[in-house]
């Protein structure tokens, strides 16, 4: 058995870095959707849970209650293909680990700690609904929330780590001597980042769980169950926009400082030179020229720095040798996911301006069919903007895994069957992602078949001191 | 300071196989549970058994990667070049697994549970296989030093490795089915009591018999192991086949507590015996714990992440495990009209 298994690896030998990147991206890309309902969304239950208890108000208990039964649901499937995450580290990147897990591995020990946290307390807040104290059931879901924007920040932090390493003395043979944890965790890049996460978190589940009550509105179910279920979330995000934006724009002069290639990809610029143009769309071309796109001439260099206005000095990709450039189609790609985050960014922005203007004048939420349309849009949107956020930052630093220290084909396994591997994880994680959302659908068709609680079995009520009774399975 | 990161890892994984390991189990009793109508019992106990913890065990697993990649990264790197295939295996029978499980409890027609409860079943077996045959690699020498791969397929389809895969299938199987018989009891259900102390015993007996074929195993294809086991390890190893013999006793005469506190020591007893015996390597004669180790800086960050733990987190898990054992958290949420069974009038 064990020789026809051999000559089946061998069959399948083929060159790994190529399929470890993509098995990378695509376990990342699917986990960070996951990443803002797991972070923002129990906040969002506990303003609905806080004025169920603190108002007596039935629509928001329920509401509450629900949102806690999707929440176990979005957390389980979280929790996995985070787990996938952790496995993907030794699978596909063992010399990158073997290389760095003294100084990268420091934020994961505290990360787990908040991951430990929160899974605790998720588990108590979930399964708490009928027989804990109104009061003691708020406070048990209070850790979940700090827990997810801590355990957000760590895991940043080890990725701001990989665009800022610092922390550590390299010996002789270039191993890691000796390890500041501190200057590890708390390295140049992660303060802006981590905010740029916890921001993007709330603002994607905002407007994510909005979009849903948006379309709910749309056929018709305007009643203040919907309401409630649209205000609570959109207003969180509505809040977060103006605010990434503000951060995202100090992150940028980050790496306009200390990422200049990174910086050279998002603006086209293959040459250090002065004047430089915002570019929106177009590429570059292996001969450095741009290609297409609208100029707006002088725009990248007055942002880089406003003080010296449109004279700023941007650093092209030839600062760096050659060897040390990311290829032109990652350079493009950079750009357009920077232009799109930009973009659709820009879009919420504009309708959160709407929202807050309308509920600043009539103290309502506007009404309009097209504000609910944009809205019910705007869930899909926000989680396009934060995924292109997050190709501008990897692919922005190719071609190394710990920027000027490691390149990622040194990084990675050499064990030739990822690319089998990355079939199987693709399949599963479709199977997975078109699961989740028809569990979630089904679960949101039979909560509006039935309608509301069981008599006589509401959350708080009489039955919170009963026995429960025996187990009853389901058939 | 290795030390104690060492003893850190190895309580760590001690914990891992415990509550993680029942968990899977678990599973391995729910895909023996019959059809749809003679399985339904069991299986309602199981999911409501370990519905509300089975999250936070998971976290078990990934905290213990953590502290080798960061402790010990070189060692780390070895392991995983080398064991790719039975982690690949792993990491995707967690994904089957963990959402499997999710989604049963949340989709109420037959065919489906059916479905995700088949692939949470088959993932249950899967997984410690192809955890207990990595340790059976490590124990076993199969893992070369200096982030370098062995063998891809000898190294975890070996004599000591299959028979560890095997070990710790049936740990886990018999671990589930004495916490089983303790949850059936605290429900009142006799007959869920009598069900899974039967299988208790008969997964405790499969258990001896392998571990007992695993010793003779071990010896010629593990002989520092070997050696560590009959030696510095006697003592646990010894302690951990008397409360194994006493928690079968006590499974026998139908004392659920005793058996069940019993039977955690016996199956920790043999991780600890594992660790003590392999020591001072942590791949057994090219590296040793203290030669694997990350500078101290490293080293003193995971205490301190250690220390934060036993301070904020193990509170937390006691009270869950606490309000668990006192059924505090009976169910998910509070039913909706909508979550009654469709069809089933007498619901």
């Amino acid at each position: 058995m064990s020789a026809t298994f051999g000559d089946l690896l061998a069959v399948g030998a083929v060159n790994p870095v190529p399929w470890a990147r993509s098995q990378m991206a695509f376990t990342l890309a699917f986990h960070i959707i996951l990443v803002p309902l797991g972070v923002s969304w129990a906040f969002m239950t506990l303003i609905a849970n806080y004025r169920a208890v603190r108002h007596n108000d039935h629509d928001a208990l329920l509401l509450a209650q629900r949102w806690s039964k999707y929440m176990a649901v979005t957390f389980a499937v979280g929790a996995v293909t985070g787990t996938v995450l952790s496995f993907n580290f030794g699978l596909l990147w063992p010399r990158f680990m073997g290389q760095w897990g003294e100084a990268f591995g420091v934020p994961f020990a505290f990360e787990g700690l908040f991951f430990f946290t929160e899974a605790i307390f998720v588990a108590i807040y979930i399964f708490g609904w009928r027989r804990l104290r109104p009061w003691t059931h708020f406070w048990t879901g209070v850790p979940i929330a700090l827990a997810g924007v801590f355990g957000a920040i760590s895991v940043v932090a080890a990725n701001a780590w990989m665009n800022a390493p610092s922390g550590f003395t390299l010996g002789a043979n270039g191993e890691v001597v000796d390890v500041d944890p501190w200057e590890v965790i708390f390295n140049k890049a992660m303060p802006l980042q981590a905010a740029h996460m916890v921001v993007a978190a709330y603002l994607v589940g905002g407007f994510l769980i909005a979009s849903v009550y948006a379309a709910g509105m749309l056929r018709g179910r305007t009643d203040r169950y919907h309401r409630l279920g649209f205000v609570i979330p959109f207003t969180i995000a509505a809040i977060a926009t103006p605010l990434q934006m503000a951060v995202g724009d100090a992150l940028a002069r980050w790496v306009f400082n200390d990422q200049p290639e990174k910086f050279a990809a998002i603006e086209l610029v293959p040459q250090t030179h002065a004047h430089v143009p915002e570019t929106l769309l177009g590429h570059l071309n292996s001969d450095d020229t741009v290609t297409g796109g609208i100029p707006i001439p002088g725009l990248a260099s007055w942002l880089s720095d406003p003080s010296t206005g449109t004279s700023t000095v941007v650093k092209g990709l030839d600062t760096v040798p050659v060897a040390d450039q990311p290829t032109i189609s990652e350079v493009n790609v950079v750009h357009l996911a920077w232009d799109v985050m930009v973009g659709a960014g820009t879009l919420l922005f504009l309708l959160a301006v709407w929202y807050a203007a309308i509920w600043l004048l009539r103290r309502r939420m506007p009404a309009s069919r097209w504000f609910l349309r944009a809205a019910a849009g705007a869930g899909v949107l926000a989680v396009v903007t934060m995924e292109a956020g997050w190709v501008v930052t990897e692919v922005g630093r190719q071609p190394w895994i710990v920027y000027n220290l490691m390149k990622v084909e040194e990084a990675a396994t050499g064990n030739t069957g990822v690319w089998l591997t990355f079939i199987a994880v693709v399949l599963l994680y479709v199977a997975l992602g078109v699961t989740t959302i028809a569990v979630l659908r089904s679960m949101s068709r039979r909560f509006r078949r039935g309608g509301g609680f069981v008599d006589e079995d509401v959350p708080y009520g009489p039955s919170a001191g009963k026995q429960p009774e025996a187990v009853e399975p389901v058939p | 300071m290795s030390t104690v990161i060492a003893v850190v890892l190895l309580l760590a994984l001690t914990a891992y196989a415990v509550f993680g390991g029942a968990d899977f189990g678990a599973g391995l009793w729910d895909l023996a549970a019959g059809g749809p109508d003679r399985g339904a019992e069991p299986r309602g106990l199981i999911e409501h058994a370990i519905g509300p913890v089975w999250e936070a065990n998971h976290v078990w697993l990934i905290f213990i990667f953590v502290v080798t990649w960061t402790a010990f990264p070189t060692a780390y790197e070895s392991i995983w070049l080398t064991m790719f295939v039975p982690l690949t295996i792993a990491a995707l029978g967690i994904v089957m697994r963990g959402a499997s499980f999710a989604f049963r409890k949340s989709v109420r027609t037959l065919r489906y549970r059916r479905i995700f409860g088949g692939g949470f079943a088959i993932a249950s077996v899967l997984v410690p296989f192809c955890m207990g045959a990595v340790a059976g690699g490590i124990a076993s020498g199969q893992v070369p030093s200096g982030g370098r791969a062995g063998d891809p397929v000898h190294s975890w389809l070996n004599p000591t490795s299959v028979v560890t895969g095997v070990l710790a299938v049936a740990v886990a199987a018999y671990l589930a089915a004495v916490y089983l018989v303790w949850d059936a009891r605290r429900a009142d259900d006799t007959e869920m009591v009598e069900y899974f102390r039967r299988r208790a015993v008969r997964a405790a007996a499969v258990a001896a018999v392998l571990a007992a074929v695993g010793l003779v195993i071990v010896r010629s294809d593990a002989s520092y192991v070997f050696d560590g086991l009959t030696s510095r390890a006697l003592p646990v190893a010894l302690l951990s086949v008397a409360c194994g013999v006493g928690a079968l006793v006590l499974l026998l005469r139908d004392a659920a507590r005793g058996a069940r506190v019993l039977a955690v020591a016996a199956v920790a007893g043999i991780i600890l015996s594992w660790g003590v015996a392999q020591w001072p390597y942590l791949l057994p004669e090219t590296l040793t714990v203290q030669e694997a180790a990350a500078p101290n800086g490293t080293l003193t960050a995971l205490v301190v992440a250690v220390v934060l733990a036993l301070l904020l987190v193990l509170p937390g898990f006691l009270i869950l495990y606490a309000l668990v054992q006192h059924q505090m958290l009976p169910d998910e949420g509070v039913e909706d009209v909508g979550d009654r069974p469709l069809g089933n009038s007498a619901a």
